[in-house]
C-alpha cells in the first residue's frame, strides 16, 4: 500500500509531505471511536473578550442584564477582533478576570443560566443532519459572506484563533487561488476534526464553498492526514459533486502547520515571515468551515465547538460538543474524572498546547481539546550535554538548526540568533521531542526570541 | 474549583499536577546513552576481528585502553568538580576506539598513555562530552605517535620475533608506501593482513557502519563524502597506473579507511551539524587521506585527515547554515 503510494498520481501539485518533521506516537485510538456527545448546558459560563489573535471585543453588556441565547454580548470592533456571543440564556453575573490556559490574564463575562434554555442537541444535530448540499452557495455574494462570517464572530477553530472574516475578506492586493481546508489533525491524541469530518462532512463541505467563495478561489482542498481512512472516504463523498478534492497527505507532524501544508499540497513556500496569503493560498480548519456554514446559511454564531478530552490520564475519553465558556472541569467530571496517574492537563495536543492547573478555566473558541497525560506519558530524561547529533536538524520543519538557537539563547547572544533565523521558527516542539540529550531545546528558543526582540527595540 | 468527583469516591489520593511549557512528549526511545551502545554493538564486528588476527595482543590493547580511559575520565571530571558521566559509555567508545587504533606491538603504556592524553587533553579540558574539538582518541593516538614514534610508527607493526603471522608482516599500506607492493583485494576485504588492531577487516567495517547508518545513530553524510572522495581521487591515481580498478580496490579497503569513515569521523561531536556540512567533512577526510598517502612520507593518513578536518568543522558550519523553509 505505501510503496504503491510513491506510484500514486495525485490531484495536487505538492508531494503531499513537507521535508523533515517526526512521527510521534498518535495516540488517537483513545478517543478516535468516541461519538461526539453532546452535553448538557452548564449552571455558567465564563466567556473572555479576547478568545482570538487580534484585539478584544467590547463588552455589549451589563451585570444583571438578561441576555438570549446566540446574542451578541462583545462586538470586535477592530479590523483584526471578533464578535462575542452567549452559548447560553441567563443573567450577566459579573465582568470577571480569567487566566487562560496560555497563561494570559484577561477580561471576561460571566453569565449565570437563567430561564428556558436552547437544546444544544438541536445545535448539533443542525451541524450533523442538515441537508446542506440542498444550500444554494450562488445566493450569497462575497461580500455578504465575509459579513456575516464577522456578524458570527466566528474564528480559527484549529487552536490559533485567527479572526475569519479577515482571512476571507476581498482584497485585491492579494488574489487568492486556492483554498485549503484543514482537516489533518496532526497534532497526536486530539480527534475532535476526525469525528466533524466523519460526523458532519455536509457542513465542513458547505462552508468551504462559501469560503472558497468569498476568496474567489480557484481550487478547493481538504486536506486529510492518510491515517484517516473514514474521514478521507466522507468527505470524497460528500464532496462527489461539487469542485472540491480531497487531498491525501502524509501522516507526519506537523502537517498540519499552515506552511508545511502549503508546501505539501501546492508546492510552494510561504515566505520567512509571510502568510499564505502571499503564495495566494488561504488556509481554514475543517471546524471553522463548518461553523461558516452555520453562521451563513443557518445563521446561527459561533457559541459552541466540539472538544476532544483524552489521553491516558481521563477515565472515559470522549468527544464533547460544548458551550464556549464552560469549565475545563466541567468536561473532565463528565468523562468520568482524572485517574490516579494523571500528571498534566493540556489545553490542546501535546506538542503545543498549554498545560495548566485551574479546573475553572474555560473552553475557548481556539481549544481544541483537553489531553490529560499520565506520569508514563510525559516521562522525559534527564538533561546531558548536546552531543551535536544534529537530530534536531533532520526534524526541524522549517530547516532551522534548532541546538545552535538553543545556545544562543542560553548564552544570550540575539546576533548568534538572529543569524541562524531564529524568528522562522514557529515553536513546533519537533526538536525537543527528538533531542537525545533531553535538552529542552525549543522552551530555551523561546527565550531567544525575547532576547532578539529586546535588542530590536533598543 | 471543580470537584473531581470519581476520583475522591474512588478513595485514591488526588493525583498530582504539574504544569510545563510544551512540548509534553519526548522520544525516550532514543537517548545519548543509546547513541553509545549502538556504536558498542556495531564495534563488535571489529573486535570480534581483532580478537582473531591478534589475538591476547587484541585483549590487552582494549582492556588497557578501556580501563584507562574509564579511569582517566572519572578522575578529570571530578577534578573539575562535576558528576562522574561515565553511564553515558562515551569514554568506554572512546577508549575501544583508541584501542583499535593501535598497533598490536605497542605496549601497555602506549594505550594507557593514548588513553589519558585522550581524555584529559582531547575531551575534559574542553568541558566533557560534546564540547571538545577535536576527536579524543584520534588527539591521544597522534600524541602517542609523536611520542613514541618508535613504538608507534610502521616500523612497529612488523616484528618477526612474535608468534603471530600477521605481525611477522608488513602492513598493506607501509608495503605499498616502502616498495609499491600491494596486497591481495581478498586479505584487504576481510582483513587478513597486519595494521591497527582494529582497521584490518573492510567487511567488519562494512557490517558495524552499515548497522549504524541504519539505526541513524552515524549520519550516512559522512562515510558517503569520504568513499566518493577517495573513489575520485584514487580512481585518478588508478587511471594513472593503468587503470585496472586494483589500485583503486586497495586505497579504499587497505589501511584506516572504512574503520574511519564509519566510526571515527562520524563522531557527532567533532563532525558538522547539517547534511550538506557532514558531506562536505566527509569528502574532505577523503581527500586529506588521498594527499598523505599519496605525496607525504607517511603510508595512512585517516588520523591525520580527521584531526584536520575536526579543525575545519566550525568553519563548515559556519559555511552550511540551512536556508530556513520560504527564505528567498
Amino acid at each position: 500500500m505505501k510503496v504503491m503510494g510513491f506510484f500514486r498520481s495525485r490531484e495536487f501539485p505538492g508531494k503531499g509531505s513537507f521535508p523533515h518533521g517526526i512521527h510521534p506516537p498518535g495516540n488517537k485510538f483513545y478517543s478516535a471511536g468516541a461519538e461526539v456527545e453532546v452535553i448538557a448546558t452548564p449552571d455558567k459560563v465564563v466567556l473572555p473578550l479576547l478568545q482570538h489573535i487580534g484585539a478584544p471585543c467590547e463588552p455589549l453588556v451589563k451585570p444583571k442584564q438578561v441576555v438570549a441565547c446566540g446574542e451578541m454580548i462583545g462586538e470586535g470592533q477592530a479590523f483584526i477582533s471578533a464578535s462575542l456571543h452567549s452559548p447560553v440564556a441567563g443573567k450577566v453575573k459579573k465582568i470577571t478576570v480569567v487566566t487562560l490556559a496560555n497563561g494570559r490574564h484577561l477580561p471576561a463575562i460571566e453569565i449565570q443560566t437563567d430561564g428556558e434554555q436552547q437544546n444544544p442537541m438541536d445545535l448539533w444535530k443542525k451541524m450533523a443532519d442538515t441537508d446542506w448540499l440542498s444550500a444554494t452557495i450562488s445566493d450569497y455574494d462575497p461580500e455578504t459572506i465575509a459579513k456575516m462570517i464577522h456578524a458570527a464572530g466566528i474564528v480559527g477553530l484549529g487552536g490559533a484563533a485567527f479572526p475569519t472574516h479577515v482571512k476571507v475578506m476581498p482584497n485585491d492586493k492579494r488574489i487568492i487561488k486556492t483554498l485549503l481546508v484543514n482537516g489533518c489533525e496532526c497534532e497526536p491524541y486530539l480527534t475532535c476534526d476526525y469525528r466533524l469530518m466523519k460526523e458532519a462532512p455536509g457542513a465542513i463541505v458547505t462552508g468551504a464553498l462559501l469560503a472558497g467563495r468569498a476568496v474567489s478561489a480557484k481550487e478547493i482542498f481538504i486536506c486529510i492526514e492518510d491515517n484517516k481512512p473514514e474521514a478521507i472516504d466522507a468527505l470524497k463523498i460528500a464532496t462527489k459533486n461539487t469542485a472540491i478534492r480531497v487531498a491525501v497527505v502524509k501522516t507526519k507532524y506537523p502537517q498540519g502547520s499552515e506552511k508545511q501544508l502549503v508546501k505539501a499540497v501546492v508546492n510552494l513556500e510561504v515566505p520567512l515571515g509571510g502568510l499564505p496569503s502571499d503564495v495566494g493560498v488561504a488556509m481554514s480548519n475543517v471546524g471553522t468551515m463548518a461553523a461558516v456554514a452555520m453562521g451563513v446559511i443557518q445563521k446561527i454564531p459561533l457559541t459552541h465547538r466540539i472538544v476532544s478530552v483524552t489521553g491516558g490520564g481521563i477515565t472515559n475519553p470522549k468527544n464533547l460538543f460544548v458551550p464556549i465558556g464552560i469549565s475545563i472541569g466541567e468536561l473532565i467530571d463528565y468523562c468520568g474524572g482524572l485517574t490516579r496517574d494523571a500528571a498534566r492537563i493540556i489545553a490542546g495536543g501535546p506538542m503545543m498546547g498549554f498545560a495548566f492547573s485551574d479546573l475553572a478555566t474555560p473552553v475557548t473558541k481556539g481549544t481544541s481539546g483537553v489531553t490529560i497525560l499520565t506520569h508514563a506519558e510525559t516521562a522525559r530524561g534527564e538533561e546531558t550535554s548536546c552531543v551535536r547529533c544534529g537530530r534536531c536538524v533532520d526534524a526541524c520543519p522549517m530547516n532551522l538548526v534548532p541546538t545552535r538557537l538553543a545556545m544562543a539563547a542560553r548564552y544570550n547572544n540575539p546576533a548568534l540568533a538572529r543569524q541562524y533565523n531564529i524568528n522562522a521558527c514557529f515553536e513546533c516542539g519537533s526538536c525537543t521531542y527528538v533531542c537525545p540529550a533531553n535538552i529542552k531545546l525549543v522552551q530555551l528558543i523561546r527565550t531567544g526570541k525575547v532576547q532578539v526582540a529586546a535588542t530590536m527595540k533598543k | 474549583m471543580s470537584k473531581l468527583s470519581k476520583t475522591a469516591e474512588a478513595g485514591s489520593e488526588e493525583p498530582t499536577l504539574h504544569v510545563a511549557p510544551s512540548p509534553h512528549l519526548s522520544d525516550i526511545t532514543f537517548s545519548t546513552r543509546r547513541m553509545m551502545t549502538d556504536v558498542l554493538i556495531a564495534l563488535v564486528p571489529l573486535i570480534a576481528m581483532s580478537l582473531f588476527m591478534f589475538r591476547w595482543y587484541a585483549i590487552k590493547q582494549l582492556v588497557v585502553c578501556i580501563v584507562a580511559c574509564l579511569a582517566s575520565e572519572a578522575l578529570f571530571v571530578s577534578m573539575r568538580g562535576k558528576r562522574i558521566t561515565l553511564a553515558d559509555c562515551s569514554a568506554a567508545v572512546t577508549g575501544i576506539i583508541l584501542a583499535l587504533s593501535l598497533p598490536a606491538t605497542a605496549p601497555w603504556y602506549v594505550g594507557a598513555l593514548a588513553s589519558f592524553v585522550a581524555m584529559g587533553i582531547g575531551k575534559i579540558i574542553f568541558g566533557g562530552l560534546g564540547m571538545n574539538i577535536f576527536n579524543p582518541a584520534m588527539v591521544g593516538r597522534a600524541f602517542v605517535m609523536v611520542a613514541f614514534a618508535g613504538l608507534m610508527n610502521a616500523g612497529a607493526y612488523e616484528n618477526p620475533a612474535y608468534m603471530l603471522d600477521a605481525i611477522s608482516q608488513a602492513t598493506p599500506m607501509n608495503a605499498f608506501k616502502g616498495s609499491g607492493i600491494t596486497t591481495s583485494i581478498f586479505d584487504l576485504f576481510f582483513g587478513f593482513t597486519n595494521g591497527s588492531i582494529g582497521e584490518t577487516s573492510a567487511l567488519a567495517a562494512i557490517i558495524g557502519g552499515t548497522f549504524l547508518c541504519i539505526r541513524g545513530t552515524a549520519s550516512w553524510h559522512i562515510p558517503a563524502g569520504v568513499i566518493s572522495a577517495v573513489i575520485v581521487l584514487a580512481g585518478a591515481a588508478d587511471f594513472s597506473a593503468g587503470a585496472n580498478g586494483h589500485l583503486l580496490l586497495h586505497h579504499l579497503l587497505g589501511g584506516a579507511l572504512l574503520f574511519g569513515a564509519f566510526f571515527i569521523a562520524t563522531d557527532p561531536v567533532t563532525s558538522p551539524l547539517t547534511p550538506v556540512g557532514k558531506f562536505i567533512f566527509g569528502a574532505g577526510v577523503g581527500s586529506l587521506v588521498m594527499l598523505i598517502r599519496v605525496f607525504s612520507g607517511y603510508p595512512e593518513g585517516v588520523m591525520f585527515a580527521i584531526l584536520l578536518m575536526n579543525a575545519v568543522t566550525p568553519l563548515i558550519n559556519r559555511w552550511t547554515i540551512p536556508h530556513p523553509m520560504g527564505d528567498a
